[in-house]
Order: C-alpha cells, then structure tokens, then sequence
C-alpha cells in the first residue's frame, strides 16, 4: 500500500513537472504560432479569413456626426439588426447591436446647458472594439475575446451568461437574452446564427462580412457618414479622416482605447 | 455522526418540512426561470445583476464571519470561543453552499457553468472567485468535521488540522476581499470604484456575519439548551459593534471623497440611493432604513452593559443584520447600475419569481444549517 502511494506521487510529481516545463508562452498565450486561442489568459486570436476577405491589423470606424442625419441613423440600425437576428424585444430586456441614442448621452462629460440642439442631435451607439477591453479581461470562460485584427468577439456556445461582461463595459454596448430571442425575429436571416436565451451579444463589426471581402452593413447604408478601415494603415479613408477632422471618443479617459472615433 | 440529525423531536421535524416545503416552491420558480430564461427577473440590459448577485455578496460576508471566532481563539488563545467555533465554521460551509448556489441562479446558461473549469482565466476575477469560495467551503467542511469528531472520541483534534485552521484566517479575509474586486476594478462603475470597497465589504461582513452567529446561537439555545458559555456571545457582540463602526466610517469617507470631489459619475449613484436621482428613487426608503438601523444598532450595542442583556444584544443584533443585508443585498448592486453608463435610468425591482427562487435558495442553505447544527450540538452534548 504504501509503495503504490510512493509510486503514484512519483508518478504525480513528474507529470506535474511535465506540465509546468511545457513552454510558458504556449499556455499563457496565442500570439501567432497558428494557434487560436490562449489556455489559460485571455489573448489575442488569429484570424481564419478566406481568400477575398478584407484584411487589416487594427480595425476602427469612423462617424462623421455632421452627415448622420435621422434617416441613414435609422437605415444602419435596420440593417444590423436584420442581417444579425437581432430580435425585436420592447422593454428594458431589449437587445441592441447598434442603436440611437443622442450626442448629449454619449458624451457625457462634454455635457453642458447651452448646447439643447446640438446635445440632442441623434447619434449612433456601438460596441467601441476596445484596443484595451474590460469585457474580454473580466470574461471568466474567455466567451469574449479578441481577434489579432482587434475586432471583439463573442463565442455564443461557450458564454454562460454571467453578465460580467455587461458590467464591464463602459458603453453599456452588451446585450443579454433574456429569453428566447428567435420567437421576436421578424424574419431570421438563414446566413448568420440565430442565438438562444442566456447568452450575452454584441456588434461585431461585421466579422462575417469581413471575411467575404464585404464593409459592415452600417458602413455601407450610410451614405458616407460612416467609415470603416485599418487604423494601422497611413493611407486608409479613416486615417485621412481623423489627421484632417477632429474627432472624438466616448470616455477615453477610462483607457480603454476605443476604436470608433465620432467626428465633430 | 450524520445520524444525530436523523433523530429529533417534532420542532425539529416540523422545521425540516417547513424548509423542503419552501425548497419545493423555490424548485417551482427556478423551473419557471429554466424554461423562460432570466426574462422572469427584475433585470434589465442596464440593471444586469440582481437579488441573486446581491444576495450572493451579502452570504460571502456572512460566511467568513468564522474568522471573527478563530482569531481570537487561535491567535490570541481566548478559550471561551472554543465552544462556540464550530457553529462559525459550520455557518460558513452553509453560507458558501448559498453563495455557490446564488451564483448558479443567476447563470442565463447554468448548463455551461463547467466552461469556467475547461477554459480558466485567470485575468477573471470571478475564476478567482470560484477558487477561493470552493477552497473556504473545503477547509471549513475539513476543519468543522475533523475537530468535532476528535470532541465526540474526546481525544484532541491531529496536529495537521492546526495548518488548515490557520490557513482559514487569510482565506476568509480572501473570499471578501476578491468578491469586492469583482465590482471595484471595473472602468465606468462609479459607485464600485473605490478602492475602499474591500475594506468596506470585511467590516460590514464583520459586522453581520457574528450578529448572524449570535442570533442562530440564541435559537439553538432555545430548542436545544446549548449553553455557549458565560459572557461569550457579549464578547462577541464586541466585533458586531466595532466592526459596523467601521463600516459606517468606510462610508463616511467614500460619502466625502465622492461629494467633495464633485466628480458627477460618482455622485450619482450615492445621491440614486439616499435622495433619488431625477425623479428615481424606489430604494431611498430601504437605505435610509439601513442607516437608521446600523446607528441605532451601534447605540444600542457600544454599551457594555447592555450587552449583557440578552435582549438588547439579539435586538441590537437584528437591527445590525438586517442594515447591513439591505446596504449590501440591496443597495449595492442596483446602486452600482443606475444610473447607466449612458447616464439613463432603469431601475430595478426584482419579480416574485425572482424571489421565489431566492427564498427556495434561502430555505436550502438554512436546512444545511440546521443539519450541521443539529449534529455539532448533538456531538457537544453526548460528550457532556
């Protein structure tokens, strides 16, 4: 009895060390190497995406306040909410991927008295895509995570709806089903999943879309109020923009990095 | 030793079926909750945590009320706890138990909960949060079981039991402390962050957590004649007292740092909860409530003699507990959310379902207790 104890702690032992001497770098994280996801941190993932598909390293988008005007605001929340499934829930149990909301709201901090009109302007709501993102660090499954891209995911099979997400985020850019979201669906869009009751979403800038060599379906109902680039790139649309306009972020003083910057 | 609690006399049995009974209403609820989803809360896409969530961080707190007992009887040698540590270490295996269910009625997908074993991030603090809730349940469960039984063959506990017990001082001090970090390091929340949460979070537990002991210790009196001991639940009633001061001053100075400072996304939490916020106030009544009773709780208890009395003491108790479950159980979390990052308000008010659920949660936890009790004070008695 005692020697089998003996051999099992042996046995034990060096498994355990077999296990702490694996190359650290593999464990903790996926940075390159192919594989797509880190073991134990939360890290960035590479990117599986088909031949046309539109390739950046940083992806950011880019709305121009001045040329929402209500009718393309509308027309973008339409449209990301048909081609997702997003369902139509009335109430405080809603789902929103993208949303209107006024300047005034979004912009807290530069709120003021003598601006009625221009605070009440109507704008436009999203996931920021954080470069430094909260929802991804309190994650406890790695559920959300971010792509190599920058681009913030959501991995609707393995979220078990805790919500810490949604209490991470700043944005309030989360939403939570609730409760069976495919009876609320108009018309469900057979080429992008529906989702089930307790799990958490959000916008993904059109992942999908990407991967087909296709713009956001904001982006392009927008009539050039909204754009969509690589951030990293000097001589993309949203670079020119942003070294031209000056532009905004929500609450940027969180440190968060948000990537979708708001014209002004 | 399980079989003391299959003898008892009728209260006994009639309190058994009195909590199946609420556990079968709470399994009826919690049915309702599987089948429709979270829809049958009082949760919002603002307000995304609830009830269950408050009640959970509220229990953690009860739960490591044990340390209050062992520190003085481990580290300062005050023997009179001896007799009285085992409800602490038995109360804190029930109350995790309840923390650990809690948690799992909040899951929209409770199905996946193992997805946090397959896939552990440590960068979560709620990864941190399973580890050292389960690792307190286990030591308490070791520790109670271990030193009761050397009692019941009157022999003194193993050596080796001494590291467990020792061990459980930091680690109740943990499981408070990382169920604060859950909240105070997210960007956005004003009301959570503070660096003073954790403190805040161990002196009300502090403070409730043996309020909660002494009440439980006067009802096992009652129905069962277990004596504690002379002077020992007035001593504790010592802890109670200072720790809710504590707790007060915590308050005091986050209500200063955040009122001096005028910084808006903190004020509006704070000024949400005790004078309502545009309009919105459902929980100002609850936490003006709260504070009436933790300074009446304070006045009534920071008087030695009246500690003495039995009386004063449970009343004194009562009014501690029960401030200190709505500050935390309550206003906490609700607080936290509203208003909203978009400066919008939802508020929150959870559904009789949702206590439906809580109550079957509640009556399960408290069964456990009652099982644990009924075997530590059978065990003390035998031996008597």
């Amino acid at each position: 009895m005692k020697t089998l104890r003996r051999d099992f702690l042996k046995i034990a032992a060096v498994a355990a060390l077999g296990w702490g001497v694996r190359p650290a770098a593999e464990l903790m994280a996926a940075s390159g190497g192919g594989k797509s996801e880190g073991l134990f941190f939360a890290s960035r993932h590479a990117v599986h995406a088909g031949p046309n598909a539109l390739k950046a390293t940083r992806w950011a988008m880019v709305i121009d306040t001045a040329k929402l005007t209500e009718e393309v605001v509308a027309a973008a929340v339409t449209v990301c909410h048909t081609t997702h499934n997003v369902p139509n829930i009335p109430g405080n149990q809603e789902l929103k991927w993208l949303w209107e909301t006024s300047m005034e709201h979004l912009f807290l901090d530069n709120h003021h008295e003598y601006q009625p009109e221009a605070a009440a302007k109507s704008a436009l709501a999203l996931c920021n895509h954080c470069d430094n993102p909260p929802c991804v660090r309190v994650c406890p499954t790695k559920a959300t995570f971010q792509r190599e891209d920058g681009i913030v995911m959501m991995d609707f099979h393995r979220c078990i709806g805790c919500r810490y997400c949604m209490a991470g985020c700043p944005y309030g850019s989360r939403s939570f089903n609730f409760k069976d979201p495919r009876p609320h669906i108009e018309k469900i869009d057979l080429d992008y999943p529906t989702r089930t009751k307790g799990v958490v979403e959000k916008c993904e800038f059109c992942a999908e879309r990407l991967a087909e060599g296709k713009l956001p379906s904001c982006v392009e109902v927008s009539e050039g109020a909204i754009s969509f680039g690589d951030l990293d790139d000097p001589e993309s649309e949203v670079r020119q923009l942003l070294s031209e306009r000056f532009s905004i972020r929500r609450s940027p003083y969180l440190g968060t990095k948000p990537c979708v910057y708001y014209l002004v | 030793m399980l079989e003391k609690a299959v003898t008892g006399t009728k209260v006994y049995w009639g309190w058994i079926a009195f909590l199946l009974l609420l556990m079968s209403v709470g399994a009826a609820c919690y049915w309702q909750q599987l089948s429709h989803g979270l829809t049958i809360t009082g949760m919002s896409r603002d307000v995304s945590w609830g009830f269950y969530i408050a009640q959970f961080t509220f229990l953690v707190g009860v739960a490591a009320s044990a340390v209050m007992l062992v520190i003085p009887k481990y580290l300062h040698n005050y023997q009179k706890f001896g007799k009285i540590l085992i409800l602490g270490e038995f109360n804190a295996v029930a109350m995790v138990i309840l923390c650990l269910m809690f948690i799992v009625a909040d899951l929209g997908s409770p199905e996946r909960l193992m997805n946090v074993l397959l896939h552990p991030t440590p960068n979560s603090v709620l990864f941190w949060d399973m580890v050292v809730l389960n690792g307190y349940l286990l030591i308490n469960i070791l520790v109670g079981w271990v030193t009761l039984e050397a009692e019941r063959k009157q022999v003194a506990p193993p050596k080796w039991i001494k590291f467990f017990i020792y061990l459980s001082i930091p680690w109740a001090v943990s499981i408070h402390t990382v169920t604060a970090f859950l909240y105070c390091g997210l960007p956005g929340r004003g009301y959570w962050l503070t660096a003073v949460l954790a403190a805040r979070f161990l002196a009300s537990a502090f403070a409730a957590g043996p309020a909660f002991l002494i009440l439980v210790t006067y009802i096992a009196k009652v129905f069962t004649g277990f004596d504690p001991g002379k002077g020992v639940l007035a001593t504790l009633g010592k802890t109670v007292v200072y720790a809710m001061c504590v707790n007060l001053f915590l308050l005091l100075c986050e209500v200063f740092v955040v009122f001096y400072s005028q910084i808006p996304s903190h004020m509006s939490h704070l000024q949400y909860l005790f004078v309502g916020y545009h309009g919105h106030g459902v929980l100002v009544p609850w936490m003006w409530s709260a504070m009436i009773m933790a300074v009446v709780g304070i006045l009534i208890l920071i008087v030695p003699k009246n500690r003495e009395q039995d009386n004063l003491l449970i009343i004194g108790c009562l009014l501690i507990f029960i401030g200190a479950w709505i500050d935390k159980g309550l206003g906490m979390i609700g607080g936290g959310f509203v208003p909203n990052p978009l400066h919008e308000i939802t508020e929150y008010v959870p559904t009789q379902l949702e206590l439906g659920v809580s109550l079957g949660i509640y009556a399960t936890g408290f069964l456990i207790l009652t099982i644990l009790y009924k075997v530590a004070i059978g065990v003390k008695q035998e031996v008597e």
